[in-house]
């Protein structure tokens, strides 16, 4: 009996697991990371991300009226099932990303805001729900998205891809938007912050501290939305949600010439305990040494594990701390790092959309196929034109700005990646899908560009010269109008058919008109 | 403000200006380069080569090659959309070392600070304007002078305004402030206010047109100080050069002046740590700008740098001397009237009297053929000088610079013999009318000439119709025929140029013998020729094609028969 009763208990306990795994539903998971990255110039670059995926609705991501949330956020979750969004890619941006003296970035974005979404097939209106989605994405991250309207949005054809699952891509469900003069600010980091799990309360989030983000040469956050295969054999789909943060440190003015740095040094924080909903929760420091100089470099504590891998073109090694393993918490880490950096080396079609006026921008698109070590330069020109008047901004000699232009290249890889795990790989290796090993994705931006319109003087004189114009002008045409006007009353015409077919036999006869 | 204040930085300065005091014939490229990067800076180099139309003697040099050193400290979270410039223009010859080392002081202690809002370039040109004008072309990506330059590697949007920085010795006794550009061109008057501001408050002994502030201006001393430095102002402005590098930056809508530090006063000294803090009180004032430099004056005259003459009350001045030739042809008109409407009502309406109508179309060929030779005289002297100087250096025993300067002179003194040519055109029925007819074409001609030129160039306008206008008034066939002539050739063109340099030298309170004279006048024009080619001035085509042809019809109309 007691024998039976013990076998019995271990098969529950056998079977337990698997049937409380049924009964529950899927869970949604976290992983976080921060990548440290010692630039040639000098500077640190850190990277953080963050993702959380969203297991929901059964295997169906379109799937409508899900409520149950955990660790993704409401706000963005109302907002994918609201206007049926396939994808979301919002970057807020400031300052500019220096590719000669910083190299490739994991994570491009141009200087002030970004907003590019592909919509669902299932949209009918889509100009319509971007309008809206501009504005509550405008409301949730306190930026000036509503700015976005029919005249700075456009329709690329060829260079933004769906970054994620896709079955179809047919451009009419794809708009594209940047805003150059956006200013980001604490503002807009606060609601970002909000939507991670931990807040700032644990974990990597810890140094997210806004004094110390906004003291640097480079700032920018991002929110990326899309679907991704659940499993390797994609037989479901959930939602990803990946906020990502890159600033950079100028060692220049903080170390005062030294190329030393610590965590606390820079985020005035330390890392204490990991966010308890994490899943993966991982600190990377670039330790590659290109071997040029003997220039050593040391890292504090040393690394329990090292990772290898081709990013971006060249094959790179990691210190990784696992924040998740007891023993690498500690209270504070420093390293010195001194490195060289080695840059990676860099059939016709012209889609081009003139603009409207008020309308539509113009949209210039090219692929073209660069030869090596060449320069390639593209000009347009174009003509200063006065505005209306109503169409100057507050500070019109300022300028006016023109969005930056983007470059999206399929670069050839000088070192081979192997094929790895993409669920396993860090997460700053996997944003961008890769067909193939043997090349790897890069998208550039160019700085926005400051043009000075002709402005007419909007001094005192200038207003009252307009206005007594105006005032004189309506005063004067109407009471011209009025005076030299003459009424008459117009006879009705009588018997418009009758009249009409008449004058077509006539004109056939060739008799003149009635 | 910090600047120098520590001994490290000093010692650095004191090394630098060493190094920078060796005799130095070509820019150290290399060493600014690594100096320039160990600051912190990003660092770009632009080569340029320009072979001038002909050799300049003032600055002995033909075919010119240089490289342009420049460095950007980028300002952190910007866009790199908006940026300040700081130049220091070097030459083979030039003695500009202080500055250089002065600027790449600044560049460290710039690079130190935070709250940069705008980059900042720092930029050292070879070969002075040349350079300048080649580095600013490359920048704006355009080609106006023929400049064979290198692209530009680096940019930082668009420039919001330009110091350029001039130190000939390291004592500094007084700074300089130079605010005419080409073509009389000046900045906006809130930048000389800002400088001003910076020497008062540094305690700076400030200058202008080398002159010192006038103190006192309840007497006679005070106010004619100033009317001193006003007409050097004139004239410096009325002769379209660039007075230093930033006036090539104003035709780009960059406001800029140029800097000197002068050893020249008494017991006044500064050492360089009191014109880098003015320096970098002016940069850190242009940083916080939103806008472009806009609500004050573009229009100005300078009698002394705390006061300003404003467009309103200059150019009623001009205004009423252009009135005079407004007059003129109107009397002339109404004369011509009451002189033909006579005899042609009487037999216009019949339409068969026959010596009328020839009347008429001998007026309008007589008009032609003095105003076409004139305007080819004209465009003889701006062709001729610079493509025949191969030609004439090979024939006589001069060299290219004085071949152009020559024939220049020689066609421009051919053209007073135009009227006995063109006599044979010129009918001698109705000479009366004839010469009234040229000279109210050439009244309205000249009338409308110098008020586009007052418009967009006061000084060069007001001098023009202060030494023509009288001239041209009372030209006529009749009367003391020498007393006129006499007058109009002192009145030329070229002759005003001659008197200007002098009244130049005078208020220098360096008078020129009349040999010394003669030679600078000289070597007026050709740099005026030459700086029409190299910087695209406006004095040389506007008098060549311009006035000297409406001048011509004036001494056609004293010589008609």
């Amino acid at each position: 009996m007691a024998a039976a009763v013990r076998i019995s208990l271990l098969v529950l306990l056998l079977l337990g697991p698997g049937g409380w795994g049924q009964a529950e539903p899927p869970r949604d998971s976290l992983r976080e990371e921060l990548v440290i990255t010692p630039l040639p110039s000098g500077d640190v670059a850190a990277t953080f991300q963050f993702r959380t995926r969203w297991e929901s609705g059964g295997g169906q991501p379109w799937g409508q009226g899900v409520s149950h949330y955990r660790l993704f956020p409401k706000a963005l979750g109302q907002l994918i099932s609201k206007y049926s969004l396939r994808e979301l890619h919002l970057s807020l941006t400031q300052g500019f990303w220096r590719t000669r003296y910083w190299g490739t970035p994991f994570l491009q974005a141009p200087s002030g805001a970004e907003l590019w979404a592909w919509f669902q097939d299932t949209v009918t209106d889509v100009d319509e729900s971007w309008k809206e989605l501009s504005n509550v994405l405008s409301g949730i991250f306190c930026a000036s998205l509503n700015f976005i309207d029919s005249t700075n949005t456009v329709t690329p054809t060829a260079s933004f891809k769906p970054l994620g699952l896709a079955n179809g891509t047919d451009h009419s469900f794809l708009r594209y938007a940047v805003l150059p003069r956006e200013v980001v600010c604490t503002e807009n980091l606060t609601p970002w912050k909000k939507l991670l799990p931990c807040s700032s309360k644990a974990g990597l989030s810890v140094l997210l501290k806004a004094d110390r983000l906004f003291h640097t040469s480079y700032h920018s956050q991002a929110v990326h939305i899309r679907p991704v295969c659940r499993n390797a054999h994609c037989t479901s789909v959930s939602w990803e949600l990946r906020q990502t943060l890159s600033v950079v440190f100028d060692a220049f003015v903080t170390g005062q010439g030294k190329k030393d740095w610590s965590l606390f040094r820079m985020f005035s924080r330390t890392l204490t305990e990991p966010c308890p909903l994490a899943s993966e929760s991982r600190v990377y420091v670039d330790i590659t040494s290109y071997g040029q100089d003997n220039e050593t470099l040391e890292v504090y504590p040393p690394p329990l594990t090292t990772y290898q891998d081709v990013i971006l073109g060249s094959r790179k090694t990691y210190a990784v701390y696992d924040l998740l393993d007891a023993a690498v918490v500690s209270n504070s880490r420093s390293l010195n790092v001194q490195l060289k950096w080695k840059r990676p080396p860099e059939n016709g079609y012209i889609h081009y959309q003139p603009a409207q006026d008020r309308m539509q921008p113009h949209l210039l698109e090219m692929l073209i196929q660069l030869p090596a070590n060449s320069v390639t330069k593209v000009s347009i020109q174009f003509e200063r034109a006065l505005l209306k008047w109503t169409e100057y901004t507050p500070d019109p000699n300022h300028g006016f700005y023109v969005s930056p232009s983007v470059l999206s290249a399929l670069v050839p890889s000088v070192v081979a990646a192997k094929p790895a795990d993409w669920e396993e790989s860090p997460l700053f290796n996997s944003l961008f899908p890769v067909s193939d090993s043997s090349s790897y994705f890069v998208r550039l931006y160019t700085e926005p560009l400051l043009v000075s319109l002709p402005t007419p003087d909007f001094s005192m004189p200038y207003n009252v010269v307009c206005l007594t114009c105006t005032v004189v002008a309506v005063c004067y045409g109407s009471f011209y109008n009025l005076l030299t006007r003459t009424f008459q009353i117009e006879e009705p015409r009588k018997g418009g058919l009758a009249r009409r077919l008449a004058n077509l036999i006539r004109r056939a006869r060739g008799v003149p008109l009635l | 403000m910090g600047l120098l204040s520590d001994p490290v930085r000093r010692r650095a300065l004191a090394r630098l200006v060493l190094r920078l005091n060796a005799p130095l014939w070509a820019l150290p490229v290399a060493w600014l380069e690594r100096t320039m990067r160990s600051v912190g800076l990003e660092v770009y180099t632009q080569s340029f080569s320009r072979k001038l139309p002909f050799p300049d003697e003032t600055h002995e040099r033909y075919m010119v090659s240089g490289i342009n050193v420049y460095g950007i400290l980028r300002a952190p979270r910007a866009a790199s959309t908006e940026s300040l410039v700081l130049t220091v223009p070097c030459g083979p010859d030039s003695t500009n070392s202080q500055a250089v080392g002065l600027m790449l002081a600044l560049a460290a202690h710039f690079r130190g600070q935070i709250y940069w809002a705008k980059d900042i370039i720092f930029l050292v040109t070879e070969h002075d304007l040349l350079g300048t004008e080649a580095w600013l072309e490359a920048y704006h990506d355009v080609n106006v002078t023929g400049m064979q330059s290198s692209p530009l590697q680096g940019r930082a949007g668009a420039i919001q305004a330009a110091v350029a920085l001039e130190l000939s010795s390291d004592v500094v006794t007084s700074l300089d402030v130079a605010v005419e550009g080409l073509n009389g061109q000046l900045p906006n008057l809130d930048l000389l206010n800002l400088f001003q501001t910076f020497c008062q408050k540094g305690g700076l002994l400030c200058t202008l047109q080398g002159k010192l502030q006038p103190q006192d201006w309840t007497s006679i001393d005070g106010p004619l100080q100033s009317v001193q430095t006003l007409l050097l102002m004139v004239l410096q402005q009325a002769s379209g050069r660039p007075h230093g590098a930033h006036g090539l930056f104003l035709r780009y809508r960059v406001e800029a002046l140029t800097l000197r530090g002068i050893n020249s006063f008494r017991q006044y000294k500064y050492d360089l740590v009191a014109v880098g803090k003015a320096l970098e009180g002016m940069f850190r004032k242009l940083n916080h700008l939103l806008e472009r430099l806009h609500q004050s004056f573009f229009f100005y005259l300078l009698p002394a740098l705390s006061r300003f003459v404003s467009i309103g009350l200059y150019m009623p001045a001009a205004g009423f001397l252009l009135l005079v030739l407004g007059l003129k042809a109107l009397e002339l008109w109404m004369q011509l009237h009451e002189a033909g409407v006579g005899p042609e009502e009487a037999g216009g309406t019949s339409g068969s009297s026959p010596p009328h109508p020839p009347t008429q179309g001998v007026g309008l060929a007589s008009l032609m053929a003095p105003l076409l030779v004139s305007q080819a005289m004209g465009l003889a002297v701006y062709i001729l000088p610079v493509l025949g100087q191969h030609v004439a250096a090979q024939h006589f025993p001069v060299a290219e610079a004085e071949a152009v300067v020559l024939t220049l002179l020689a066609i421009y003194a051919a053209g007073l013999a135009l009227p006995h040519n063109t006599h044979w055109v010129v009918s001698t029925q109705a000479p009366d009318r004839g010469w009234m007819a040229l000279k109210l074409v050439a009244l309205i001609y000249l009338a409308l000439q110098l008020a586009c030129i007052t418009l967009t160039n006061f000084s060069l306008g007001f001098l023009l119709a202060a030494s023509m206008v009288p001239a041209a008034a009372v030209t006529k066939p009749s009367g003391p025929r020498p007393l006129y002539a006499a007058l109009l050739v002192l009145t030329s063109p070229a002759a005003t140029l001659l008197g200007s340099l002098f009244l130049w030298r005078e208020l220098q309170e360096a008078p020129l013998s009349l040999a010394e004279g003669w030679q600078l006048f000289l070597a007026a024009l050709a740099q005026g020729v030459l700086e029409h080619h190299t910087y695209g001035s406006l004095l040389f085509p506007l008098l060549a094609l311009g006035l000297y042809p409406c001048w011509l019809l004036f001494w056609n109309v004293l010589f008609w028969k």
